[in-house]
């Protein structure tokens, strides 16, 4: 009977876990919808996420994109298709890479960082002060960074695109010898919209869940620094897995025929 | 007691309130009004739920059992929108400062007025300014952030922030714990102020007995979850309540034991 209810204990924390996290995303998604709006602090918010994390972000494509390179031109020569590289490299960087790399560096930069905010400002008794000062939190601090992240990580996926098929480019013509414009016709001739698409796709929902995730865990966090410090881990820890689920049902959305 | 027997309608008025914290009791039938303009004082130990009273009647928290109502209306239930509108009567100063530390000291203090209120960045700021003077801030702390002032200044911040757009009922969460005597002084005269002059309705704690004294219409002192004693600060020193006795005199021995280990 013991392990029974223990079990039976875990399944409730669970579950009421899940109804909270509902209920929060449904309020928060409605005041992203409903004025007043607060442009000042989506703005500050896009650009911390948008602006600074492009370091982190670029210099995560251009070595995947160089990585690509190297280990498809290697493992395509045992059986002589070396010609697919760039194929192969604006594919990958488009459809899987940029937004699953990206989404997970900002999970780790901007994710972790809303919660320490959000969750020393709910330890300290700040959100309750919005409150009473009429301000209502959920408008205040979580909408923007909602608005924020599902706007700010196609911009960043973009760019990692862009960097990542340059960074095949330097690997392909430089260390493995291909012709540069023949190289570029590559990267061009099997490329389809539908491959960028669904990779912006990715990064609008990588964006959200990322922001859901910062605001959630520091809105609830509680008991202090120690308390702010789980916040801010399982912000990051959380991010990442939803990342990795949504990756793959977007893809298989899309794709999976 | 003499003004329950007013016909006029309390301000504020808790009815039976109960509030724990999963098996741990705090409040356990608190009942309470609050007249208009009138200034009542909490007191009572440290953890006996003072705070939590007043988090109680800002829906802060949420009482399991009774009643919370303002101007009549209840509050337990109220949401959203009509909440906000509800809050915009109240200040809050909270025990801890609560100062919003990404931003400079006079935006904390007009953070209601231009979100709250949509005033206008310069005009609030105008007036953040002149409630700062109140509290004996210069104009030039106004720029700093919160992290720049010593305790006592934010503390005076956060009280500065709490009156800053004239609300009707004013909430101080022990406005001079950590001042020193003289500007606490200076606070009581603030407070008396704020009642006597503009004719906000004030609940306050403290464990200062000279500023209770000098800023209560009504002492209550909160114990084991009940207000065990509501009365004039001219009465308490005769309440023939042992609590209270032990209690305004600071000792040791008495009914009231500390959980203390030997
Ligand atoms: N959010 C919370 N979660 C759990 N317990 C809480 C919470 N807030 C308060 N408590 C508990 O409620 C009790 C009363 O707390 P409260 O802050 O009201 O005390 P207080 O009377 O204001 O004391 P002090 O004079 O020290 O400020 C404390 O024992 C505290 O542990
Ligand atoms: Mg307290």
């Amino acid at each position: 009977m013991e392990f029974l209810a223990s079990i039976g204990r875990v399944v409730l924390g669970f579950l009421a876990h899940v109804g909270r996290l509902t209920a929060f995303t449904a309020t928060a998604v409605s005041h992203t919808v409903r004025p007043p709006f607060f442009y000042r602090l989506t703005l500050k918010a896009m650009i911390e996420i948008g602006y600074y994390s492009l370091p982190v972000v670029g210099l995560t494509a251009i070595f995947s994109g160089m990585v690509l390179a190297l280990q498809s031109y290697t493992g395509f020569a045992r059986f002589s298709a070396e010609g697919a590289v760039a194929t192969v490299v604006v594919l990958s960087m488009t459809r899987e890479l940029g937004p699953v790399l990206a989404g997970l560096m900002v999970a780790g930069r901007i994710g972790a960082s809303m919660a320490a905010e959000i969750g020393t400002m709910r330890v300290t008794e700040q959100i309750d002060a919005l409150v009473t000062l009429s301000t209502n939190p959920f408008k205040y601090l979580v909408a923007p960074r909602l608005i924020a992240g599902t706007l700010m990580l196609p911009f960043l996926v973009g760019v990692a695109d862009i960097i990542g098929v340059f960074g095949g480019y330097i690997v392909g013509v430089y260390k493995l010898g291909f012709n540069p414009s023949s190289y570029i016709s590559r990267t061009w001739e099997y490329l389809e919209p539908l491959d960028v698409i669904s990779g912006l796709t990715k990064a609008a929902v990588f964006g959200f869940l990322i922001s859901l995730m910062g605001c959630y865990n520091g809105y609830y966090s509680k008991g202090g620094a120690q308390g702010v410090g789980k916040a801010t881990t399982n912000s990051v820890v959380s991010a990442a897995i939803l990342i990795l689920i949504f990756n793959y049902i977007i893809t298989a959305l899309y794709f999976g025929k | 007691m003499s003004h329950m027997s007013t016909p006029v309608e309390p301000k504020i008025k808790l009815a039976d309130v109960h509030k724990a914290f999963g098996p741990k009791v705090v409040l356990d039938g608190i009942d309470l009004a609050v007249q208009p303009g009138e200034s009542v004082v909490i007191i009572g130990g440290s953890g006996t739920g003072k705070s939590v009273t007043l988090k109680c009647i800002l829906g802060l928290l949420r009482p399991e059992q009774g009643s919370v109502t303002v101007d009549g209306q209840d509050v337990v239930a109220m949401g959203g929108r009509a909440r906000e509108a509800m809050l915009r009567k109240f200040g809050m100063l909270f025990q801890g400062g609560a100062l919003f530390d990404s931003m400079t000291v006079w935006e904390n203090v007009a953070f209601g007025l231009i979100q709250g209120r949509g005033m206008k960045r310069a005009e609030a700021r105008e007036i953040a300014i002149d409630k700062l003077a109140q509290v004996g801030l210069a104009a030039s702390a106004g720029d700093l952030m919160p992290v720049e002032l010593s305790g006592g200044m934010q503390k005076r911040v956060a009280l500065a922030r709490a009156i800053a757009s004239s609300p009707e009922i004013i909430f101080f969460d022990e406005p001079t714990t950590g001042l020193d005597p003289i500007m606490a002084d200076v606070i009581n005269d603030l407070i008396v102020q704020c009642v006597k002059n503009v004719g906000a309705t004030a609940l306050s704690i403290t464990h200062d007995m000279a500023s209770a004294r000098k800023i209560a219409d009504r002492i209550a002192m909160l114990y084991k979850g009940r207000l065990i004693w509501i009365g004039s600060p001219k009465d308490i020193d005769h309440s023939g309540n042992e609590f209270v006795d032990q209690f305004i005199h600071g000792r040791a021995e008495g009914p009231i034991k500390m959980e203390l280990r030997a």
